[in-house]
């Protein structure tokens, strides 16, 4: 763990990059989650879900996912070398979340734009890539926290390794398929906590609510087989469970959002319910980052290592500022403008 | 299929795709605000029909532009991770000011797209502004980039290893000017005469249609202009790549030999084993004047160069050709149209010019993917001039043919049903 004092340019880069995927999570994650959920729409109330669904995400997920672009270029600018490890160990499961994340776009506007014709098609299409996306995407956390990423990068540089032992073992492990499904799991559980927020009936409401309990259990089960899976193949997580100073406070504030979400869901006090789900979350996800800190790809490369010059580092934390500054009023105005899904009678769903 | 081939074709199939509905995305809002504005003008709903329609064929293809351009994003380091090692702390700046410029336009397309009943009608158009403007923001960003990796400053290197970088002087490198302007004429030219042309289609065959005039007369005010400024902007870039990058004026050209006076040639095949250009139609000094402006300026040729520096110079040629014949054809016929426009006399009913105006309308996409080939295939051997070549820049992993057909089948399907739901939807007022 790095002492406060040696804090500087580079770990604040890095901080606001963590930031940004935060976002891209608790934003793009829970459009992924919808897309779940529109799988899994069940019940007499099936269409309305879906509409409801349609209405949510349609007006924000192309702003919630430039999060995600966010993330990558500042990964490139500020630590060009671990993006280049990232694209040459991780290509394959990268290139499917790409396909996944083109076909799970295209197929949301062909279906809100494309007519009547081959709407229950897109919708499909949208659904499945939906489930698979997040998963990739944890597998990807899963591969770099475990070693395997830097580790493999190693066997690049010297020429060394096989097909498999480079490209695809990284990826592919029991624990990096868990790590997968725990991603989606945390995905559906936030989805389903801001749907009964955003229903406007309460047949919705409690439809999303039993959907949120239901997907809270599964986050639990797979939060559990991942921290046992992580003693044998990620120390550095298991390690951050047990022992860093920093992991009681972390797990404490974890599990005290877990709960909270959960009783606050049980009690139908939704918004309280949302804001742990999100805490809750991000918890994850910052907990993750001090368990390989100072490491961007352990053991391989640290933040420091991977650093782009000062003076870039200088000019990014400026333009940053800067966008922020118009992005943060703007994202307010977007969410705002659309805090609640359109009534069903516009439920064509697109602008006329 | 060599690795590399592989990873330069899936790069160069991503980027020619993506470049089309980058176009739409920068020109399409700008047509529909104008529409909006003309509504807000005259109070004539026809006018607010059109810009909703135009927005809706402005979210398919910006969402299609948008996960095309993520995909690019990311293959920068699948396919080229030592490049974009090397290149990072100094595009990064740029490339980090177009994901804020993009960030607001999809932010308050979305506002635009689904804020007609929600939000004050002066608010709404003002998201219109917002997002042409942060639209062709983010054109001269991303562009920024390319015109350094053409004319690389603010960095220094030896051995493969950065020993420093300014990332300010590599945006405002000397062809930054040159190309950002070419690209967003590009745009503007390619979209409006396209959009007009499709009209042009429709009224030929229903002259009195009130919709399709609205378009048609919106459409026009955007592309005509721009082509027919093209061309100068065409100039100030072929003088620019003349001082800065001499081999690619000269496989462009297919000029093999170094010559006072050097001739223009229009068409003809270069042949790089005999280092000739053969079937050229030849204007004698065209190409001295034209580069520097001085009927007898010293041209220096391919031969000036060592053979391994040679880009490949026939498709370069080639598709220089085809840029500079199909933006000549755009600005003759905008000409036309603006005769017409500025004797205040209707075009609609010229029929010939209707017919013309049908016919150029894909020219501008076709010129945007030759314009873009020559500048990306001109550069060669490097991927940034002069620093790293693309030989060197690869990926170590084997087997790229395989991505490369999976992107290229992805994208086939995606360009057939945005095809057929643009249609559909043209249509849907015939």
């Amino acid at each position: 763990m790095t002492p406060l004092s040696t804090i500087g340019l580079p770990e604040i880069i890095a901080g606001i990059m963590l930031a940004a995927l935060n976002a891209y999570v608790l934003t793009g994650g829970a459009d992924f989650g919808g897309g779940v959920w529109d799988l899994l729409a069940s019940g007499r109330s099936r269409d309305e879900q879906r509409s409801l669904i349609e209405r949510s995400i349609a007006p924000i997920w192309e702003a919630n996912h430039v999060w995600l672009i966010v993330v990558v270029v500042l990964l490139f600018s500020a630590f060009s070398p671990a993006f280049a490890v990232l694209g040459v160990v991780l290509h394959i499961p990268v290139s499917l979340m790409l396909v996944g994340i083109v076909l799970r776009g295209s197929a949301f506007v062909f279906r809100s734009y494309g007519g009547r014709a081959h709407s229950q098609q897109w919708g499909t299409l949208f659904a499945v890539t939906s489930l698979i996306t997040p998963v990739i995407l944890g597998m990807i956390i899963g591969a770099i926290v475990s070693d395997r990423v830097g580790l493999a990068s190693g066997r690049v540089g010297a020429g060394m390794g096989s097909f498999s032992e480079v490209f695809v073992y990284p990826w592919l492990s029991p624990f990096t398929v868990v790590v997968g499904a725990f991603a989606l799991a945390l995905f559906a559980f936030l989805a389903a906590t801001y749907l009964t927020v955003a229903a406007d009936t309460d047949g919705l409401r409690d439809a999303f609510r039993r959907r949120a309990l239901g997907a809270a259990g599964a986050v639990f089960v797979l939060a559990a087989a991942a921290i046992v899976l992580s003693f044998q193949s990620a120390p550095r997580v298991a390690h951050g469970v047990a022992g860093a100073w920093w992991s009681v406070p972390l797990h404490l504030g974890t599990a005290v959002a877990a709960i909270t979400a959960i009783v606050a869901l049980w009690r139908r006090r939704y918004r309280v319910a949302r804001i742990a789900a999100g805490a809750q979350v991000s918890l994850v996800l910052w907990g993750w980052a001090f368990a390989q800190n100072p490491y961007l790809i352990p053991p391989a490369l640290t933040i420091r290592d991977a650093a782009s010059p000062p003076l870039t580092l200088g000019l990014l934390l400026v333009a940053l500022c800067a966008g922020f500054i118009i992005l943060i009023p703007s994202l307010r105005y977007l969410y705002r403008t659309f805090a609640r899904a359109s009534a069903p009678e516009h439920s064509s769903s697109s602008p006329t | 299929m060599p690795d590399l081939f592989a990873a330069r074709t899936q790069m160069a199939l991503s980027l020619g795709f993506h470049i089309v509905f980058a176009e739409i995305g920068i020109a399409m809002p700008v047509l529909m605000v104008l529409a909006e504005w003309r509504w807000r003008r005259t109070g004539d709903v026809l006018y607010l029909q059109l810009a909703k329609r135009w927005a809706k064929g402005t979210a398919i293809l910006f969402a299609v532009g948008a996960v095309s351009g993520t995909v690019l994003s990311f293959e920068l380091g699948l396919l080229w991770p030592r490049f974009m090692q090397l290149a990072g702390p100094i595009i990064g700046l740029p490339f980090s000011l177009e994901g804020f410029a993009f960030f607001t336009e999809a932010i308050f397309l979305g506002v635009y797209l689904y804020g007609w009943d929600r939000i004050p009608k002066s608010t709404h158009l003002a998201a219109g502004v917002i997002v042409a403007v942060s639209g062709a923001a983010s054109a001269v960003f991303v562009v920024m980039v390319n015109a350094w990796m053409n004319t690389p400053t603010g960095i220094s290197t030896s051995g493969g290893t950065i020993n420093a970088v300014d990332p300010i002087a590599g945006m405002f490198n000397p062809s930054t000017l040159q190309q950002t302007i070419h690209m967003l004429l590009a745009a503007y030219a390619a979209t409006g005469l396209v959009v007009a042309g499709i009209h042009a289609g429709i009224l030929l065959r229903n002259r009195d249609s009130a919709f399709h005039r609205a378009a048609f007369a919106i459409a026009l005010s955007v592309g005509v202009p721009a082509a027919i400024l093209q061309p100068v902007s065409g100039d100030l870039s072929a003088r620019n790549v003349a001082e800065w990058q001499p081999i690619k004026l000269a496989a462009l050209e297919g000029q093999f030999a170094t010559e006072r006076g050097a001739p223009l040639r229009l068409g003809g095949w270069p042949n790089e084993r005999d280092a000739r250009t053969s079937f050229a139609f030849e204007i004698p000094r065209g190409l001295s004047l034209l580069a520097y402006h001085d009927p007898s300026a010293e041209v220096k040729g391919l031969n000036f160069f060592p053979r391994d520096l040679w880009p490949p110079v026939a498709p370069v040629h080639l598709g220089f050709q085809v840029m500079v014949g199909l933006g000549t054809a755009m600005a003759l016929v905008s000409a036309c149209a603006l005769f017409f426009l500025v004797r205040r006399k209707s075009i609609v009913d010229q029929s010939w010019l209707l017919r013309l105006l049908a016919i150029v309308a894909p020219f501008g996409f076709i010129a945007t993917e030759a314009g873009w080939t020559v500048t990306e295939v001109g550069r060669q051997p490097w991927v940034v001039q002069g620093v790293i070549r693309t030989a060197d820049a690869v990926t170590p992993m084997p087997g790229l043919v395989v991505p490369m057909t999976i992107f290229a089948l992805l994208y086939l399907g995606l360009a057939a049903i945005v095809v057929t739901l643009i249609r559909s939807l043209v249509r849907e007022t015939t």
